[in-house]
């Protein structure tokens, strides 16, 4: 099941024209900035498929500089996302790529500031709704049939246990869970799929465990 | 993860055997899934049809679009149905002036509420509206009128697909036309089976339909086609409730339609190559838009 709640087909409340090109995108903006865990300095976005060939014309572009400055997609000020990005010291480029990606609708994501940079891949699925697919080289392989988390982390004995505990704290039962690392002893990633829909209680419950860099959400 | 229905199969069948509304099923499974309560889940909805009034209010005082491309149509609807002389019926232009100035609003990058998408935003509130006038609902059966487009969006987004970037304007103002049919039809009295009925007759006539938008944009033919769907699903929703069938049934139609959109040429699906968006004219449109336009947006690149 890749859309589980009646409100990702009567929904989301947005600003125009597309949910799959405006809405979708932002999301996916606003997902690469939460990973991220602040706002980038810089953005270079690259775009696929049908992205590419009319992001201008549905407003793709300010969508996803809207997601980088933490706009939601009802948020009015997506529409003049760039020069607000101007005001808030962000540099961006956008890159329509020739070549074809899995999905019709990808954008890859590089942000950084001073201290680092982030890589991300999302595909927008319609009607305003997102997966990502990758993460700093990692290939996110989720079922698409559950809800899902991404869990950013130090590479340390206890922290897959603790985040399990939380989430079955919750009430909550693991689906499917990955775990990946580049390095030992550095940045490691988890990507949980769980039974239930989870809210930010829960978010908030894993972001706040010791080790645990960032918590987002990458389907719900 | 527990669900109710994931075919209109199963969901009329569960609508039947348990003598309740279709809209009555998507709710208990809207709770079951995300363990919000019945009052949560109706308030966002309640939400979400109060975006939807003051977009089709907004747009009947007359939008433009950025392009200039769309705007003002709904005006001139509502203006031709005072006039008294209409044609094909008050209702029918009612439902399809509603329908066009939710998505002229759309298009000005104004605020609507996705049903299933932005492109196909105007179909099931544009009904709705018009419908309303003749039954008096009360807010909570057009409420409900929203779970019943829903449930069955939803089984439509899961097992084929709502975006024309995968399988063309047929998943997008396929799906909201037949999605607003079987809604009419529950408000109007008719049985679960007539709400799928009136879905597979309207999605038939809504197969092979594709996403060719004129620069890109959201606006030609895209308004134009969320009138037409408006018209159609409530010809639909009467034709069910007269008593006509589909011989194909609704997941069979759901089946097809799928296959139809993976069939499809990309050229043919929301890229702005093919169809109306390759016509002379709309290759011109498209120059006039982003041709001078274009450097102004590649110098925001620093």
């Amino acid at each position: 099941m890749k859309y589980r709640s009646v409100f990702e087909i009567i929904g989301p409340v947005m600003i125009g024209p597309s949910s799959s090109h405006t809405a979708g995108a932002a999301r996916i903006g606003r997902v690469a900035r939460d990973l991220f865990g602040r706002q980038p300095k810089w953005a270079r976005i690259h775009l696929y498929g049908s992205f590419a060939e009319t992001y201008k014309g549905h407003g793709t572009d300010v969508a996803i500089i809207g997601g980088l400055l933490d706009y939601d997609t009802d948020d009015e000020r997506i529409k003049t996302a760039f020069e607000d990005a101007a005001k808030a010291g962000m540099t961006f480029e956008f890159i329509p790529e020739e070549e074809e990606a899995d999905h019709p609708n990808t954008a890859r994501i590089v942000i950084g500031d001073s201290k680092g940079e982030m890589e991300l891949v999302g595909i927008s699925i319609g009607g305003g709704t997102m997966e990502v697919t990758e993460l700093n080289g990692f290939p996110l392989r989720l079922s698409g049939h559950y809800p899902a988390l991404l869990v950013v982390h130090e590479d340390r004995a206890g922290v897959i246990a603790s985040v399990s505990n939380a989430i079955a704290e919750q009430g909550m039962n693991i689906a499917h869970m990955e775990v990946g690392r580049k390095e030992k002893g550095k940045m490691a990633l988890m990507v949980i799929e769980v039974d239930q829909i989870f809210d930010e209680t829960l978010i908030n419950q894993l972001q706040s465990l010791p080790n645990v860099t960032q918590v987002s959400t990458l389907a719900n | 993860m527990d669900i109710l229905f994931s075919s209109v199969k199963e969901l009329v069948s569960l609508a039947e055997t348990q003598n309740k509304p279709i809209s009555e099923i998507m709710i208990e499974q809207e709770m079951l899934i995300t363990r919000r309560s019945r009052e949560e889940i109706i308030a966002q909805m309640d939400r979400n049809l109060t975006v939807m009034e003051q977009a089709v209010e907004q747009g009947l005082k007359g939008v433009q679009s950025t392009s200039g491309l769309t705007g003002g149509d709904a005006v001139l609807l509502q203006n031709y149905i005072a006039s008294g002389k209409s044609l094909s019926g008050d209702l029918i232009l009612d439902a399809v002036s509603k329908a066009v100035a939710t998505n002229e609003v759309n298009a000005a990058m104004g605020m609507i509420c996705a049903t299933p998408t932005a492109g196909a935003a105007g179909i099931v509130p544009g009904t709705l509206f018009a419908v309303k006038n003749k039954l008096n609902p009360t807010r909570e059966q057009m409420i409900n009128y929203l779970f019943t487009s829903g449930a069955f969006g939803f089984v439509v987004a899961n097992n084929a697909s709502i975006s024309g970037a995968a399988g063309g304007c047929q998943a997008e103002t396929g799906s909201a036309a037949s999605m607003a049919a079987a809604a009419i039809v529950e408000m109007a009295g008719g049985t679960p089976q007539q709400s799928a009925e009136a879905f597979s007759i309207v999605m038939k006539n809504m197969l092979g339909l594709v996403c060719d938008p004129v620069a890109g944009l959201v606006e030609v033919p895209c308004v134009k086609r969320n009138a037409m769907g408006a018209a159609k699903a409530l010809v639909g929703a009467d034709m069910a409730l007269a008593g006509v069938v589909s011989r194909i049934p609704t997941d069979e139609v759901i089946e097809a339609m799928h296959r139809i959109g993976q069939s499809m040429p990309s050229a043919l699906r929301e890229t702005a190559k093919g169809g109306l968006a390759a016509t002379p004219t709309g290759k011109a449109l498209e120059a006039e838009i982003f041709g001078k336009d274009q450097s102004a947006r590649d110098t925001v690149k620093s």
